[in-house]
Formats: C-alpha cells, sequence, structure tokens
C-alpha cells in the first residue's frame, strides 16, 4: 500500500494538525510513513504544504504529478500546488465557490460548532466518506483522540463527523 | 519503552537520541530549522536516568562555549544551533578542532538550502572543510537519531568535536521511528588541568595541528561512516550516483518511481568531511561519469575532483535551492538520457506571509512610517522582518546588525553637511540580548543619533515563543532570575529612554516625535523606545486583552489604508464593492486598525 498526499493551506489553519493526524494513524497501523511540513516565517500567514507519504519511501518531498490525494484548506492555493497532483488524482477543497474537484464549505460547517479552524478535521471527514484516504472513520477517530489536546477532543471528533457525514 | 515506536519530527528524533546516548548539557540558541531539537530534549528529559542541563543561551557562541566546557569534564554535550548561528559560534568552532574536546561533544548545525527560513543558504559541510571538523549528514529523521550514539563514540575517540548536520527537510519531516532506552554512562564531572592543551598559546598549537590533522585521516577512514554502495545491474557501466543527505533520499524514490533501482551503481555519502582518499581513489579508477547530488555547496564534488563528474561544478545540477525530486528528476534525466520530465512544476509562490492579526509590530511600523515617512529602518531577524510589507523596515542582515547599520548610516550621512534623515531601528528582544547590546554601547560611545525601538513581545517569537532573559523563565519554564532591558540600556550610556504599548498609537507616536527632537538636540544621541506588549500568539496575552466585534461601515471610501499600508491579513478588499471587508475567523478583535481609517469606517462594538 503507498499513497501520496498533499495538504495545503496557509498558516495557522491548521494544516500541521491534520498532517500529524493522517500520520498518526499509519504509525497506529504499523505502515511506514513520512511527512513534510512548513515552519518558521511562511507560517505567519503565508501558503503551507504539507506532504505525506504513506508506504515504504525513503523521502517525505513529493514530486510534480505524483499525489494521490490534495486536500486543500485555502482555495487560493489551488494554482500553487495543483500540479502535484496525478491527472487522476482526488482533490478536496474548502471553499464556497464552485469548481473542480469534491468542494465543500467547511469552514461554515466548523463554525457552526464555534471555530472555524475546525474546517481541518471536516475535511478529514470528508476524505474518509469519500475513500480518498487510506484508512477508515474509526482510524482516524482513534488519532484524533491521541493527538488533539483533552479538553478539544469532543469539538475535533464533532468536526470530524459532520465532514464524514456530508 | 526498547522498539516503540513513535511518530517524530526530525527534531524530535535528534533530541531524543540526544536523551538516549546519554548527553548531559545541551544548549541552544532558537533559529528555525533547527529550534525544535533542544525544545524536545525540554520535553523528553524525564527519560534522561541522569541529571541534564538544558538551556535556551543568549547567543550560539554561548550555548557553543557552554557545551564546550562541559565536554572538557568528560560529560557528553551538545550545543545545537541554525547554519548562520554557527557565524555566531564561529570563533569558539574553529579553535576546537585543534584543542579537541574530552566528553563526546556533538554541534547540531541546520542547514536551510531553498532557503525558507534564513538570510542565506550557507552549507555547514564546507565550513567544517574550512574549520577542519567532521560532519556527518543524515538521510531521514530515523538515520538523523540513530546516528547520534555512534557520533558521540567517534567524537570520543578522537576527542574531537564532531558535527551532525540535518536540513531543513530531515528537522521538519515526521517519521515512525523506534526508540531506545536511555544509556547510563556514570560520568562525574573531572577536569584534568592542562593548560598546554586547553589554554594552548601559538607555541603549543602546531603539534596540536598537526594531531588534528593526523586524526582526520584516520577519521576518514571508520568503517562504520564510510559511504554505502547499492550496486547496479551492469546496465550503466563505467556510471554512478553520488548522494548525501535528504539528496539520496529524493534519489532513491525517483529510481524507485522511475523503475530504475539497481539498474546503477548508487553511493550514500554519510560523512561529506574528511571523505576517504580511497573512496576517491576508487571512484576515479571504476567510473567514468559521476553524478553527484548534494546540497547546497559542492563539498563532496570539489573533494572528489574527479574529471567525470555532472554536479554543480559543470552546472548539471543547478547551483542554487533545494534539490527537490523535481530538480533531482531533470537532473537525472540528463545525465542518464532519459526522456525529460512531463510536467513542469508549478513557479508561483502563493501567498506571502503577514504580521498576525493582532501583532503589536504591526502598530509600531504603521506609526513608525507615518511619523517618519522619509526616514531609513533598518531592521533585524524574526517576527518584524515582516515589517517590510509595511514599508518600515529597509535593511534586514544578520541577528544584531540593525543598531550598528543604523548608526553607519547615520556617519555616512551626517559626514556631507551634518544633515542626516531619521533612522528608526527595529529590533526583538531576544535578536537585543543575542547581539544588540555590544552594538548598541558602540552607537552610544560614536555619537551616533538615532532612535532604536526595541519591539519587546516578551519572547523570541518567530522560533514558537523560546523564552528571553527578561522574563525570568529559563528552558522548560523553569524559574530563573531576570535581567530586565531597561537598566541595560541605560547602562549602554542612553540618556533618552521611554517605554510605550505600541497600541496606544498616539503616545507611541508623540514619543517618537520627541525622540527625533532628543536626537537632533544638541546634546542629542541614541534614543531608545521600548514598545512593549505581548505576543499575540500567546494565548494568555489574547485572553488578557479585551476582545470587540469589528466591523466597517457603508462610508467606507476604499483607500486600502487599512489593507496595505497597516496589511492586517483579517482585512481584505470586496473588488465588487470596492470596500474592505473584515474576515471575523481571522480577526482577534484587536481594534488596533481602527485610528488607521481616515474617514472612520472602522468601528468596534462590545462582543455579546
Amino acid at each position: 500500500m503507498k499513497q501520496q498526499i498533499i495538504i495545503s493551506g496557509i498558516g495557522g489553519q491548521g494544516v500541521l494538525f491534520l498532517t500529524r493526524v493522517i500520520a498518526q494513524v499509519a504509525v497506529n497501523q504499523g505502515i511506514p510513513v513520512l511527512t513534510s511540513e512548513t515552519h518558521g516565517m511562511a507560517q505567519r500567514g503565508g501558503t503551507v504544504l504539507s506532504t505525506i507519504k504513506i508506504g515504504d519511501f525513503s523521502s517525505p518531498l513529493i514530486r510534480t504529478a505524483q499525489a494521490d490525494l490534495g486536500i486543500l484548506l485555502w482555495e487560493a492555493n489551488l494554482p500553487v500546488h495543483r500540479s502535484l497532483l496525478k491527472t487522476n488524482g482526488q482533490l478536496l477543497i474548502n471553499t464556497e465557490n464552485s469548481g473542480e474537484g469534491t468542494r465543500l464549505d467547511a469552514a461554515k460547517i466548523a463554525r457552526t460548532l464555534g471555530n472555524a479552524v475546525l474546517l481541518n478535521l471536516v475535511l478529514l471527514g470528508l476524505a474518509v466518506n469519500q475513500k480518498a484516504l487510506f484508512c477508515t472513520a474509526e482510524e482516524c477517530e482513534e488519532a484524533i483522540k491521541q493527538l488533539a489536546p483533552a479538553k478539544f477532543v469532543e469539538q475535533n471528533l464533532a468536526a470530524f463527523q459532520m465532514g464524514l457525514s456530508h | 519503552m526498547k522498539n516503540k515506536i513513535q511518530l517524530l519530527m526530525g527534531n524530535e528524533a535528534i533530541g531524543q537520541g540526544l536523551i538516549e546516548a546519554g548527553c548531559q548539557i545541551a544548549a541552544a540558541y532558537p533559529g528555525t530549522p533547527s529550534t525544535e531539537i533542544l525544545q524536545a530534549v525540554i520535553d523528553r528529559q524525564e527519560q534522561a536516568v541522569e541529571p541534564i542541563h538544558i538551556e535556551w543561551s543568549v547567543n550560539e557562541k554561548i550555548a557553543f562555549e557552554v557545551a564546550l566546557a562541559a565536554s572538557y569534564t568528560g560529560k557528553r554535550s551538545v550545543a545545537v544551533m541554525k547554519q548562520v548561528g554557527l557565524n555566531v559560534a564561529a570563533d569558539p568552532f574553529m579553535r576546537t578542532a585543534y584543542i579537541g574536546i574530552k566528553g563526546g561533544m556533538l554541534t547540531i548545525v541546520a542547514d536551510d538550502p531553498g532557503p525558507h527560513s534564513s538570510q542565506n543558504e550557507q552549507d555547514t559541510r564546507l565550513f567544517c572543510l574550512q574549520a577542519r571538523v567532521p560532519v556527518i549528514d543524515p538521510a531521514s529523521p530515523a538515520e538523523a537519531k540513530e546516528w547520534i550514539r555512534p557520533a558521540f563514540e567517534l567524537s570520543e575517540k578522537y576527542e574531537t568535536n564532531i558535527v551532525l548536520r540535518p536540513t531543513t527537510r530531515i528537522c521538519h519531516s515526521r517519521q515512525n521511528v523506534a526508540l531506545e532506552q536511555p544509556i547510563k554512562l556514570e560520568r562525574q564531572a573531572n577536569f584534568e588541568k592542562n593548560p598546554t592543551r586547553w589554554a594552548a598559546t601559538p607555541a603549543f598549537l602546531p603539534a596540536l595541528h598537526r594531531n588534528l590533522n593526523a586524526n582526520l585521516e584516520k577519521i576518514a577512514t571508520e568503517a562504520a561512516w564510510q559511504p554505502r554502495l547499492i550496486p547496479g545491474n551492469g546496465s550503466q557501466p563505467r556510471t554512478a550516483l553520488v548522494a548525501s543527505g535528504i539528496a539520496y533520499s529524493n534519489l532513491v524514490d525517483l529510481l524507485e518511481e522511475l523503475d530504475l533501482n539497481g539498474t546503477v551503481d548508487l553511493y550514500q555519502v554519510l560523512m561529506p568531511y574528511p571523505l576517504n582518499p580511497d573512496f576517491s581513489a576508487q571512484l576515479h579508477k571504476k567510473y567514468d561519469h559521476l553524478l553527484i547530488l548534494e546540497e547546497t555547496y559542492p563539498v563532496i564534488e570539489l573533494q572528489l575532483a574527479h574529471p567525470g563528474s555532472s554536479g554543480k561544478q559543470n552546472g548539471a545540477v543547478p547551483r542554487e535551492g533545494e534539490l527537490t525530486p523535481d530538480v533531482i528528476h531533470s537532473a537525472l534525466a540528463n545525465f542518464l538520457k532519459l526522456a525529460p520530465p512531463n510536467e513542469k512544476p508549478a513557479t508561483r509562490r502563493g501567498q506571502r506571509p503577514s504580521l498576525c492579526p493582532g501583532c503589536s509590530h504591526r502598530t509600531a511600523f504603521y506609526s513608525i512610517k507615518k511619523c517618519f515617512p522619509t526616514g531609513i529602518f533598518p531592521s533585524d531577524i524574526g517576527c518584524y522582518t515582516l515589517g517590510m510589507n509595511l514599508g518600515a523596515v529597509h535593511t534586514v542582515h544578520c541577528m544584531g546588525a540593525c543598531i550598528s547599520q543604523g548608526a553607519g548610516f547615520y556617519q555616512a550621512y551626517q559626514q556631507d553637511d551634518g544633515d542626516f534623515p531619521t533612522i528608526v531601528v527595529t529590533i526583538g528582544d531576544s535578536t537585543f540580548f543575542h547581539a544588540g547590546i555590544p552594538a548598541l554601547i558602540n552607537a552610544v560611545i560614536q555619537q551616533a543619533r538615532m532612535i532604536i525601538v526595541i519591539l519587546d513581545n516578551a519572547t523570541a517569537a518567530m522560533t514558537g515563543g523560546q523564552p528571553v532573559p527578561h522574563m525570568g523563565i529559563a528552558a522548560g519554564d523553569k524559574p530563573t532570575k531576570a535581567v530586565a532591558i531597561e537598566p541595560l540600556v541605560k547602562a549602554s550610556g542612553v540618556d533618552f529612554m521611554e517605554v510605550c504599548n505600541p497600541y496606544d498609537n498616539e503616545k507611541f507616536e508623540s514619543l517618537l516625535k520627541n525622540a527625533d527632537d532628543y536626537i537632533r538636540s544638541p546634546d542629542g544621541g541614541v534614543a531608545v523606545l521600548i514598545a512593549r506588549h505581548g505576543c499575540i500568539m500567546d494565548p494568555a496575552v489574547r485572553k488578557s486583552q479585551e476582545s470587540f466585534f469589528v466591523t466597517i461601515l457603508d462610508n467606507c471610501i476604499g483607500c486600502e489604508k487599512c489593507t496595505s499600508a497597516f496589511e492586517c491579513p483579517a482585512l481584505s478588499m470586496d473588488r465588487e464593492k470596492n470596500v474592505a471587508v473584515v474576515d471575523q475567523d481571522r480577526c482577534i478583535g484587536c481594534g488596533t486598525c481602527i485610528p488607521v481609517c481616515p474617514v472612520s469606517a472602522i468601528i468596534k462594538q462590545e462582543k455579546s
């Protein structure tokens, strides 16, 4: 089993947390995983990209047109990161606009839970719903419980469920 | 614990490795991409079976010297920094090559090819070649951790400092990593006095230099650190690929994807300096063509000096930037005469970073620019570099340079006709402690006339909020003595000093004008304003200040002052209606944008 995933957004949107949750699912299943993340200056509201490679890989970086799945938290990044996706790769986008890929106003859904930043887990739920990921809903929930701070676990799981049942 | 697998960031893996290897003194100054290494040591110190001293030092030179002397006592120590931090630590680092160490000492220097978060993309491996210090170049987070214990052993065997050089893509990658039990070394501090070594005068240095050279020859042939070969099947005769660090990992995945695995001889260089001369001789004999992939400078390539090399020197591999999988694909396709890549990588860069909504640096910069539209604004390394977006930062060089640059600007201007523009220097609190104080003393005694604004947000913000000396907190939130900024400024000979919260724009602007009057007065000199407001990334700071519901009324004239001159990321233009709008998901309700609006269209209301 091999899967290459990109997660694209801007600093502060929860790209890193979503990256960690997906990678943790792989670790829990005993599958090798590599991620690469953006830290430092770019995190101050600039475009950030995480890559996740599930399975037997050596490097965390993804070459142009090799990603199986793209999860975009910030629609304006589409022209920047679209080229990393395979021509038949799946694309999930948080947006209120129409266009290519599977689109969902995840921020709006997250706001009903009180915080737009939860859109990251709404999109994770959507990815599982779309059968775009290597793992099941239960496996994602287990990883969320492991990684979310205790007082936010319920809210995080609720966001995930809202994406899942969408 | 044994064989437990955890998902670890490269920096966490390195921190874990240091604890497992019995490191007892760890000192660092934060800097991307290295910062999380010491944080991981702090977070994991409970695992250590022997005492461990962990410190955020005031700068990298100090971190290195603390670790160095600890090593003299026989204990294992580490100094951690980013690549440009090694420039700051260069002085003790260079001499250590000659003098050596006792207990194992590692210097972990994280390079930033790209660069992603640095003022250059210098290669620590080349620095090590010039310093004559062995350097190892891991290709993954797991490898970085695995190498720490043998690196300490190598360090102790030859009594030499060893550099571990991860790069951004190692530091900020995550991988499933196996944990081990920390070892117990049971070493008591025992400094064996030997002034001819530890205080070696020039008379003793030729012998120490000879010893260094002899050691380097032996280290180059250490079995555990020899290049590793994955042989090809002979279909590419007299051709080999040579790579190190993350470039090696990128190459391995690429060969797999192109179905070329095992078709061409592939070497991973573990220790780029010193290279074994036998390895070099073997490559000269066995191969007519080599492709050499390394970040960022041609360190292996220069040492090999192979006539059939394709690399940075003949332009087959780009001389600048990261060796991403796409870059390597193009270079490999050319080298092996494969079809060139079909797909072009994207060239668009995406959204630029900006100061956070509610950041007090933004209000300070806005006021500075407003008061002195034609001023010269030297700034420094930190979040506040982003003051560029507001047109309030004209130079950024290296830690602490802004104060000396401000003084240099003054001297150059004033000698023409005595007139000079208002020079407003901005420097963060952590940067001020790091390298600003000697520069301040110098500016005062050279009688420079300028305004220094110390942007004091009570933390090293850019790197994620490490403690700073004036807060009375040390690594791991331990209480310590606080060293305040004000008495340091006063003791440096500054006669004009004021403290102000830059959220109070009227007061801050009036102080800026007073400061300008002062520097231009007969007895004027350096004026210091301390702009003090906690970092908005700190949840306690956000909680402690009132948050309003900020909206924009219909009388907005679309002048874009709030979105461009003030540049708050929570404000943007609705292009259809030509009015500014507030993104309520990002607005923190500070209301600092209100005075910016020329028609008072931005209003704040109590949150219901």
